[in-house]
């Protein structure tokens, strides 16, 4: 187990600009997104039919993945939540990492508040450290990022072989950036996504 | 050879949904199920995963058919009520989900903290929009599996079998 250098301090970096760094990266990576902020990034960086985004069903943006991964082991899938989103599902962490796969990439943009509703402040900003939590369960690797600086060293990094799950903390900027929707229409997102990977569709 | 549904209706059911292609079980242990599950994990073209809360299975099963794959998700009925917000992924994705319940709280409970849950299990999978059957026999669990597995993959419906508790019998302490 091995985990990402953590910058200290508080600072945080600008979560659109990240998120564009890491789809940059992705290759031929599967995208899941969490509801809210998380799905208006990816969108916000171009809208494609290997991005899965998720405009509900709280907690299930990492298992989405876990199923995603499982039935695709030749592909790597990126996961791309929020702390909110995650912290509802702090069982997945146990259970993902039971799973341990090797293509499954966990990305939490962490701005310790949940954003879509009124930035109420979450656990993340009262001591709640999901990359430790998900050390603990067993994830492979495991980080906390604060500067663009290190999301482009964690590119370099995802790009190499995994020995199992790992999940990556981007501590981000609180803020509401001008929403960028990605289609509403869930069937159309799960066809659009099932046809890219040249399964039937109905 | 064909397991005999009336005597050994676990295995008949796991025949029928390896006919039916299902590679991939997720569950929380219940007793009704332990043959079952035993029987998926022994199987190495399925992939099993364990659970910490029966919700998680609903979102692996929903990404499990976006990549190809058909799963099952087990569960006993006091899990039904973990799942509901996150059967609302499935039902307006039109993702096929197949879910078998053992229950409790309906037949010859000992535990009277099992009822609740046990009687609103189908009332609660109606109201977000799963279709439910009901199996009180063991070829009738089969029967029901094998529709039920077709109505999920083949006609995108979400759909829960319940396997009643007078089949599954009394708890043994």
């Amino acid at each position: 187990m091995s985990s990402v250098d953590q910058a200290p301090g508080t600072s945080t970096m600008d979560r659109r600009a990240a998120v564009a760094r890491l789809l940059e990266a992705r290759g031929d990576a599967l995208v899941v997104t969490g509801l809210g902020s998380p799905s208006y990034d990816v969108h916000a960086a171009g809208d494609r039919a290997d991005n899965y985004y998720l405009w509900g069903a709280m907690g299930a943006a990492a298992l989405v993945g876990l199923g995603l991964a499982q039935a695709q082991p030749g592909r790597r899938v990126m996961v791309i939540t929020g702390d909110g989103e995650q912290l509802m599902a702090l069982g997945a962490f146990a259970t993902i990492a039971v799973a341990s796969p090797r293509n499954l990439d966990i990305i939490v943009l962490d701005n310790e508040h949940f954003g879509e509703t009124g930035m109420q402040g979450s656990h993340t900003g009262h001591g709640i450290d999901l990359a430790r939590v998900a050390a603990a369960t067993g994830f492979a690797d495991t980080g906390l990022l604060r500067t663009l600086a290190d999301v482009d060293a964690l590119c370099a990094r995802l790009a190499m072989a995994a020995e199992g799950p790992r999940l990556h903390v981007l501590k981000v900027h609180a803020e509401n950036l001008p929403r960028s929707l990605p289609p509403r229409d869930a069937v159309f997102v799960k066809n659009r996504l099932r046809g890219h990977l040249g399964l039937a569709t109905c | 050879m064909r397991a005999d549904p009336s005597t050994d209706w676990p295995r008949a059911t796991y025949d029928a949904l390896r006919a039916a292609d299902v590679r991939h079980m997720a569950y929380v242990p219940d007793a009704g199920h332990s043959t079952l599950i035993g029987l998926f994990e022994a199987d190495g073209a399925v992939v099993s995963n364990v659970l910490t809360s029966e919700e998680e299975g609903v979102a692996i099963a929903c990404g499990s058919w976006l990549g190809g794959t058909r799963s099952v998700v087990l569960m006993q009925s006091s899990g039904v009520g973990n799942c509901i917000n996150m059967l609302s992924l499935p039902v307006q994705a039109r993702i096929p989900l197949l879910m078998l319940v053992t229950m409790r709280g309906e037949w010859d409970e000992f535990n009277p903290w099992q009822v609740p849950m046990g009687r609103a299990t189908e009332a609660a999978l109606t109201a977000i929009g799963v279709t439910v059957h009901r199996a009180e026999t063991g070829e009738d669990v089969v029967a029901t599996v094998e529709q039920a597995a077709r109505m999920a993959f083949d006609s995108d419906q979400q759909v829960a079998v319940l396997i009643g508790q007078r089949l599954l019998g009394k708890k043994k302490w």
